[in-house]
């Protein structure tokens, strides 16, 4: 199925892009990122959180939405 | 009390509201970019204890957004310069102002003077510290955090909510998340994130409508989407910090993690006697005339090492100071342990040596 991921904050950097579709056939958090891992080689150093329906999840937490967000924390001020 | 008319004559604040306000106290940590902001609505809004603490200087790339400084704060101690031009804003206010460094030592017995924390830093080891601070105080914490164009805010440890950590557990590396003052940022956003924070605080002592506890919102200036994603508590991340109350004001940074500052100013580099300059630029194919400089660009570093001279410090600068500071990690993985970054990059270096 296509999902679509939207990146925040310097995840954009890594992507280029702060929204894509990809066809994902996984059918867990772990899975969308093992996907992008795959995808963008940087990603894995970068600390983030996955949400879906706007609640966080865990990587074991199953797919329901066609939408996830990848939030990062902001360290400035 | 004419002041706070328009805040009186809300139904939903009243003279009763306003009197909370002129009783309540708030401590802002950082007068920078947020803090600016956030200090500027609560003294216009009579909270009627303010601290700021901050150690910095105001500097002329400050003006762009912190709004509270003008050309005469130039130089002067930031939490010093907000403290004047507020008791011109506001005379019947009291406003302390704490020209140091939040550390673990001076945070919890400053924290329990205060009602309400606010965070405006802009560093990770300064937000655990504040976040951990206040779960042991048992203060709630109204937090923001801002990228380029991009906000955060929530509010952490308000009526047994989540705190920071219950949404990031583990600081990131340092080295792999820039911060304004290396990578830029819109001179608004503060505006309009601060001033959420503001709103916060201002809610919480009123007790008025949704407090964003148990919630952290994402906000985008570029398209002015906003995402608000729930947040829960996590007991385990929280009695974690709790268990650390016995010895928090002992946790002297250098125990709790062996990396110093690395990361200083031009001025800072100066105070060293014994410097070596590197310029680890990839894309400058200009020769730099200065026997105190040497070049290697960033990518052939590790293949260069024997070109240091060991028995000096080492001072790495880069364009704008992020790949001089991933330069230093590498340079202290080889046990080259007197290396610096320089946080504002070769302009700087250029000018100095210019007119030396």
């Amino acid at each position: 199925m296509m999902i679509t991921i939207r990146y925040f904050g310097l995840l954009t950097e890594v992507t280029g892009c702060t929204s894509e579709k990809i066809n994902f056939s996984g059918t867990t958090i772990f899975d969308v990122k093992e996907v992008l891992f795959q995808k963008y080689k940087t990603l894995k150093n970068k600390d983030f959180q996955v949400a879906q329906n706007n609640e966080l999840n865990t990587d074991k937490t199953k797919i329901t939405s066609t939408e996830i967000a990848l939030l990062p924390p902001f360290a400035g001020g | 009390m004419n002041r706070y008319n328009r805040h009186i004559i809300l139904s939903e604040i009243g003279l009763e509201g306003q009197y909370k306000l002129n009783n309540a106290k708030v401590l802002v940590i950082g007068a920078g970019g947020l803090g600016c902001p956030v200090l500027q609505y609560l003294a216009a809004a009579g909270i009627g204890t303010l601290g700021i603490i901050d150690f910095d200087i105001v500097s002329e790339s400050n003006l762009q957004r912190q709004i509270l400084f003008g050309f005469s704060s130039l130089g002067i101690n930031k939490a010093i310069a907000a403290k004047k031009r507020l008791e011109d804003l506001n005379t019947s206010i009291s406003i302390h102002a704490y020209p140091e460094k939040l550390n673990h030592k001076n945070s919890v017995s400053l924290f329990k003077e205060y009602d309400i924390i606010v965070d405006g830093t802009d560093n990770f080891k300064t937000r655990y510290l504040v976040s951990d601070a206040c779960i042991i105080t048992k203060k709630p914490l109204v937090y923001a955090g801002i990228y380029k164009f991009e906000g955060q805010v929530s509010v952490f440890n308000y009526k047994n909510g989540p705190s920071y950590r219950c949404l990031f557990p583990n600081p990131p590396k340092e080295e792999e998340i820039p911060n304004c003052s290396e990578i830029g940022v819109l001179g608004v956003l503060p505006g309009i994130i601060g001033s959420l924070q503001a709103t916060e605080v201002i809610k919480i002592i009123l007790n008025l409508g949704k407090i964003l506890s148990g919630k952290v919102l994402y906000y985008n200036s570029l398209n002015h989407q906003s995402n608000l994603i729930k947040v829960s508590r996590s007991e385990k991340e929280i009695q974690k910090v709790i268990d650390l109350a016995g010895i928090f004001e002992n946790l002297d940074e250098g125990i709790r993690c062996k990396v110093k500052n690395n990361n200083i100013t031009l001025k800072e580099a100066l105070t060293k006697k014994n410097i070596q300059w590197i310029d680890v630029r990839n894309d400058t194919d200009q020769i730099i005339n200065y026997p105190e400089i040497i070049q290697i660009p960033f990518e052939y570093l590790e293949q260069n090492l024997h070109k240091i001279d060991k028995n000096k410090e080492q001072v790495v600068f880069c364009h704008a100071g992020i790949m001089s500071k991933k330069a230093v990690s590498i340079l202290q993985k080889h046990q080259i342990e007197d290396s610096f970054s320089l946080k504002n990059g070769a302009f700087e270096v250029m000018d100095y040596f210019k007119n030396k």
